[in-house]
Order: structure tokens, then C-alpha cells, then sequence
């Protein structure tokens, strides 16, 4: 689906969300009558310190004059990989979105990710996975690290790789390993509309808590994570 | 990866009253040795996996001088090896059972 | 009063004791009070990474992290040490979790600040998903526990300095402390280098890697707090400066994050244009801005002191 054809689905009533240089930023009223404020990177756009500055800055601009939700599409390249984007200190304005929209999730705001094309590493960090909520669309393709720079690392072949995938989903790309390690909660169907499923999701939104541990646990992602982080807590609870 | 185990009889219990300790760092070229002291006084056992195939002589060796000088009675040594040379593996077990011998829990 | 004499043979041996060179043990054991340290799933627990079996590789009984509990100054603090050696100090699925635990742990009790030392190349390849999930995990304990009152502070001078999700992780800490190999970047050179070419960036250029990414550069431009000598004595003082320092910062919150913004979009209107690092000393009004990368710490310290931003209430 095109971006275009994703905001028609979602919201038949009309919306005003505009996109330029890979920029997505507006609102638009649910058909239930509430608002969600709706923030976007686009056509695969890297996410440097330019493009995460204006997303913060409609967020803090927003965040504090309504209540509902808010709706994070995602359709990126990788963080901008440049001298300049690193000389300005680019972990800071990309943990600076994660941390905005973090807070606003834990301040009455419920946080939705929509992956519907790609995105990686840094990118993916500052947006989808800083969401309360992530949610895949069919043919999104996210890849936290590409094969052929996996192969070079790892100085196996792709063919190898192409292998080892099939029995895990711990380092391919894609959006059903993401599924199962529990980054991405649902994928939803692109033959339904997106605004009945939004509006689902809405009124069965999960508690304010990090499920992605105990999701990865029970799709058999990630059997030690959720485990691991319990004894620790536990253990480090006990030292008083 | 390869996996080695020796077990020896040895002269005596090692000092100290460490329950275990651990040394080194798994790199190039580079092991960790975790001990504990798990074993009867008289037995001592070393295991290892090692990224390096094919090296089992030379680990028996190393071994065997290590537990003839050190007599580290009651300790179970785990060793894992990122292909470290024989005399940086000497070097880490002595380091093992130094720590091991420290007081403390 | 007269400090113990083991207290005496601590800190001399923590000052002649290069930050950067030690491991992640030594670090903590010389960071923290003489035998502080209470170890949370030690290596004794053999809990390692169950990925790298796939790959042929050999596994570390800490997953390359450890952590625990200790004590500064006599006053609790729970601490994580990255071992940069091990993998890069890569977040994989093991060891995300468990500062993703001591986070959760952290944000429960509330009163106990955290330390991270940092040494991290970024997400660990052969676990990738587990290890960008881990980070994402992490952000997210760390942005809960620090709006429940926690101090997060994290101390990056190690070998494989503070990349990839490493440097996002940093980028939500209350405070950082940095030495001058401590770099701190998205992107490593290499990265960047294989993706948009040599004229872009020459990874094998160690002074303009430096100049970019590293500690004098970071503390100049407020994205750190306090610049540290390498040593592990230093890196001991950063840690209480720094929570004295914060002591009246108030908590995490929405003022604090439009400060943080306000602050990062005036580094972008000021040195947006700017091509290299020397060219935004010399905006800050650093005379003689090219020769930065020679002061020693005491003079850079002094330097940064009087013309470095700080961003303790802006982060």
C-alpha cells in the first residue's frame, strides 16, 4: 500500500496530515470523534538530525494541547549515515524523539507504530520501537542488519545465511522474525480497513508496560530475555 | 568450536576459601577461566571449549604442567578459549588460581 | 580522619590505572569501594548467549556485561560494565537483558542511582534483532526509571566506545561523563565510510575519527557533562560530581525534554553549516580551535569549564 492509500484506509473521513521530504505530520479525527495526532518518515527516508528535529518539535508542539492517541508511521531508510549528521550529534536527537515519544506514551498518550515499508538499526530505534505498540502491514521490510553486510562481518556466505535463518529469527530481516522476537505485536490485514483495525486496537490497547519480553518468550523469539530480566530485577530487589 | 576435558589426581587442596573467581576476557587470542571450587580435595578437572581446532596435545600438555606446579586440589576449571597461545593460557590459569586463593566469599 | 589504608592502596592503584586499557572488571573493582561489588547472575551462572552456537562462535559466561550492585562513597549505586573486548561489547539478547532487569529494578526503588559503563560497538550482529529489541527495551526502562526519580549516568572512555543503539542508550541517561578515546557516535567510521564513500569520511583518518566523535568534541558541544582524565580514579570522581551535580535537578519530565529540544535545535540553527569540528570549537570561541585535540585533560578541562555547554537540566 502507498502511503496515500494507508491514510485513506485509515482515516475515510479525511485528515490533515501533510508529507514533504519524507516528512509525515498532522492530525485527523477517528470516526468514533476523538483525534490522533500522526507523525511519519516516508519513501525511505534516512532519519537524520534535520528530519528528527521537526518530528520531535510536532510532537512537543502538540503534546500538551490534546489528549488521544498518537500514530507513528514508518517507512525509513537507516539513521543518516554522514560525517555531518554525527559531527551535530546524532544519538541525541534520535534518542531525543525516542525519549518524546516515550513520555508522552507513559503521560496519557498511547503511542502506535505503523510499519508499512522499511526501516532499520538507529531509525527503527527512534520511532517504531519507541511505540507502545507496533503494528506490521504486509509487505513491510524492516531489517535491522542486511544480509550482505551480515555476510561480509561474519565472513559467511549469503547462501550459509540464507540457511541459518530458516531455523531462527534472531538476525534476518523481516517483519515475521520481528513478529516473533515480539518487536512487532500484530500484523494487520491490508484487505480489511485500517480504520476498523485501528479502532480495534484502540479499545484494547495493553497497559502502559514493556510486553516485548514476555511476547518474545511466548512466540519462542526469545526464550531468555524476559527471564533473564526478571532475575535480575528480583535479585537487585532483594539487596536492600 | 571444540570441546576438551582433562581430569588429574592431584597432591593436595588448593588454598583459600573463595567459592570461584574468573579471569581473562573471550577475544582473539585471548580466554576467560572461570573456577570454582566444586571437587573433592584430590581431583581436579579443566574444561574447555575452544575456537581453535585440533590443539588437544598441546592443551594436555599445558595442562598437565599447570596442575603439576599448582596443585589445585578441589577446582574445576571452565575455560572458554577465543585461540589464545599456550603461554597466555598458562598465564590466565595461574591468574585463576591466585584469585581462587584470596579470602573472601 | 584518616582514610583506611586499603582505601589509600585503592585509589592509588585506580589512578595508575588506564581507564581505557582495563577490563570491565577491573573497572568496577577500581570504580567502586574496595569489594563492594555484589554480582547479579555472575559467570558462575554460565548465562550465556544462546545464539552463538549458530554461528561457531565461543561464548563468554557474563554475555560480555556485568552486572550488580556497589558502593560509592560509602552510598548504594547499581552498576553495568560492557566488556569492549568480548564481540565489541554488543548488545545480544542476554546481555540486554539484564540492564534491562537492573533498570526495572532501579525504577521499583527509585532512591538508587545507576552507573553504565559503556563499551559497545552497537547491536551484536549475530543476534541482531534480539540485540536492536534489547537496546529498544532498555530506552525504554531507562526514560520509566528516570521519570520514577532515578540518576542515570553513564561513563564512556572504553575500546569500542559507545556506538550504534549504544549512543541512543546514552543519548537518554541523565548525565554522561567521557574521556577523551570515549566516542560516541550513531554511525561508525567504517559505516559511514563503506555507505557513502572515503570523501565522505576516511575511517583510517584517527585524528578527524577523533575530532568527530570522541570525548573533547562531545563535551564541547554540551552532548557530555564532564570530560575525565583515562583513568579509573577519574572516571570514579566524574561519577560524584556528577550526582552531586544532579542532586538538584529535578525529575525527568515534559519541561525537561523541551529544554532538551530548544537546546539541540540551536546547536542545528548554530553549527548546522559547520564542516568539521574545529570550525564549531572556533564558533564557541575556542581560540586556537585546531590545536583542541593536543591540550592535555587538565587543560581541556579548564577550557571546557569555561566555554563547554552542559545540558543537565536540557537532557
Amino acid at each position: 500500500m502507498t502511503l496515500d492509500d494507508i491514510l485513506a484506509s485509515l482515516f475515510p473521513g479525511g485528515h490533515e496530515i501533510r508529507h514533504d521530504d519524507g516528512i509525515i505530520a498532522g492530525s485527523a479525527t477517528l470516526r468514533s470523534g476523538g483525534k490522533v495526532l500522526v507523525i511519519g518518515i516516508a519513501n525511505r527516508t534516512a532519519l537524520g538530525v534535520d528530519e528528527a528535529i521537526r518530528l520531535s518539535g510536532h510532537l512537543l508542539d502538540s503534546i500538551d494541547k490534546g489528549s488521544g492517541p498518537i500514530l507513528v508511521l514508518v517507512d525509513s531508510d537507516s539513521q543518516r549515515m554522514s560525517k555531518r549528521d554525527e559531527l551535530l550529534g546524532l544519538n541525541e536527537f534520535l534518542a531525543h524523539l525516542a525519549k518524546v515519544l516515550i513520555h508522552a506514551d507513559m503521560r496519557g498518550r498511547p503511542t502506535i507504530g505503523l510499519l508499512y515499508g522499511h526501516s532499520a538499526a538507529g531509525a527503527l530505534l527512534a520511532t517504531g520501537l519507541a511505540t507502545r505498540v507496533l503494528v506490521g502491514l504486509p509487505g513491510a521490510e524492516p531489517a535491522v542488519m542486511d544480509l550482505p553486510s551480515m555476510a561480509k562481518v561474519t565472513k559467511l556466505s549469503m547462501a550459509a545465511l540464507e540457511e541459518k535463518a530458516k531455523s531462527t529469527p534472531v538476525f534476518a530481516p523481516g517483519l515475521s522474525n520481528l513478529e516473533q522476537m515480539g518487536a512487532v505485536h500484530m500484523t494487520w490485514s491490508d484487505a480489511v480497513s485500517l480504520a476498523e483495525q485501528l479502532e480495534a486496537l484502540l479499545g484494547d490497547m495493553p497497559a502502559v508496560q514493556d510486553r516485548r519480553g514476555a511476547l518474545g518468550k511466548e512466540r519462542g523469539g526469545r526464550l531468555k530475555a524476559a527471564d533473564i530480566a526478571e532475575r535480575v530485577r528480583d535479585l537487585a530487589l532483594q539487596i536492600r | 568450536m571444540e570441546d576438551l576435558s582433562f581430569q588429574h589426581r592431584v597432591r593436595g587442596r588448593a588454598g583459600g576459601t573463595r567459592q570461584n573467581a574468573i579471569v581473562g576476557v573471550v577475544a582473539s587470542g585471548n580466554l576467560e577461566v572461570l573456577v570454582e571450587r566444586v571437587l573433592p580435595d584430590a581431583e581436579c578437572v579443566v574444561d574447555i571449549r575452544t575456537a581453535a581446532m585440533g590443539f588437544g596435545e598441546i592443551w594436555s600438555a599445558v595442562i598437565g604442567d599447570f596442575v603439576e606446579r599448582y596443585s589445585p586440589g578441589g577446582l574445576k576449571f571452565s575455560i572458554n578459549d577465543g585461540g589464545a597461545r599456550p603461554d597466555t593460557v598458562s598465564l590466565r590459569l595461574a591468574q585463576a588460581v591466585r584469585s581462587i586463593a584470596e579470602n573472601g566469599q | 580522619m584518616i582514610a583506611p589504608i586499603k582505601d589509600i592502596v585503592q585509589a592509588e592503584r585506580a589512578r595508575n590505572t588506564s581507564f581505557n586499557e582495563a577490563s570491565a572488571r577491573t573497572r568496577l573493582a577500581l570504580l567502586l569501594d574496595g569489594g563492594s561489588l555484589v554480582e547479579f547472575i555472575g559467570p558462575e551462572a554460565r548465562e550465556v548467549s544462546p545464539h552463538l552456537k549458530t554461528f561457531d562462535l565461543p561464548e563468554q559466561y557474563d554475555d560480555g556485561i556485568i552486572v550488580g550492585h556497589g558502593r560509592l562513597e560509602g552510598a548504594p549505586v547499581f552498576v553495568a560494565a560492557q566488556e569492549g573486548r568480548f564481540m565489541g561489547g554488543a548488545f545480544g539478547e542476554v546481555h540486554g537483558a539484564k540492564l534491562t532487569g537492573l533498570l526495572h529494578a532501579a525504577r521499583r526503588i527509585g532512591s538508587i542511582p545507576v552507573l553504565i559503563l559503556f563499551d559497545t560497538g552497537g547491536v551484536r550482529l549475530q543476534e541482531a534483532n534480539a540485540g536492536e529489541l534489547a537496546i529498544a527495551e532498555i530506552m525504554r526502562a531507562m526514560i520509566e526509571a528516570r521519570a520514577a526519580g532515578v540518576k542515570v549516568i553513564g561513563l564512556i572512555g572504553g575500546r569500542s566506545g559507545c556506538y550504534g543503539g549504544g549512543g541512543l542508550i546514552a543519548g537518554c541517561c541523565s548525565a554522561l561523563a567521557v574521556s577523551e578515546p570515549g566516542r560516541i557516535a550513531v554511525s561508525g567510521p567504517e559505516v559511514i565510510e563503506t555507505n557513502r564513500g572515503v570523501e565522505e569520511f576516511d575511517s583510517r583518518d584517527r585524528a578527524l575519527v577523533w575530532r568527530t566523535m570522541g570525548g573533547k568534541h562531545r563535551r564541547l558541544l554540551g552532548a557530555a557533562d564532564v570530560f575525565a582524565d583515562d583513568t579509573v580514579q577519574d572516571f570514579r570522581e566524574a561519577a560524584l560530581e556528577l550526582l552531586e551535580l544532579l542532586g538538584p535537578v529535578g525529575t525527568f519530565g515534559l519541561d525537561r525534554l523541551k529544554a532538551e529540544h530548544e537546546r539541540l535545535a540551536e546547536r542545528l540553527r548554530r553549527f548546522g553549516r559547520c564542516e568539521d569540528a574545529v570550525d564549531i570549537w572556533t564558533a564557541e570561541g575556542v581560540a586556537h580551535a585546531a590545536t583542541v585535540p593536543e591540550l592535555p585533560a587538565d587543560q581541556f578541562i579548564a577550557l571546557a569549564n569555561r566555554i563547554g555547554r552542559t545540558s543537565r537540566d536540557a537532557r
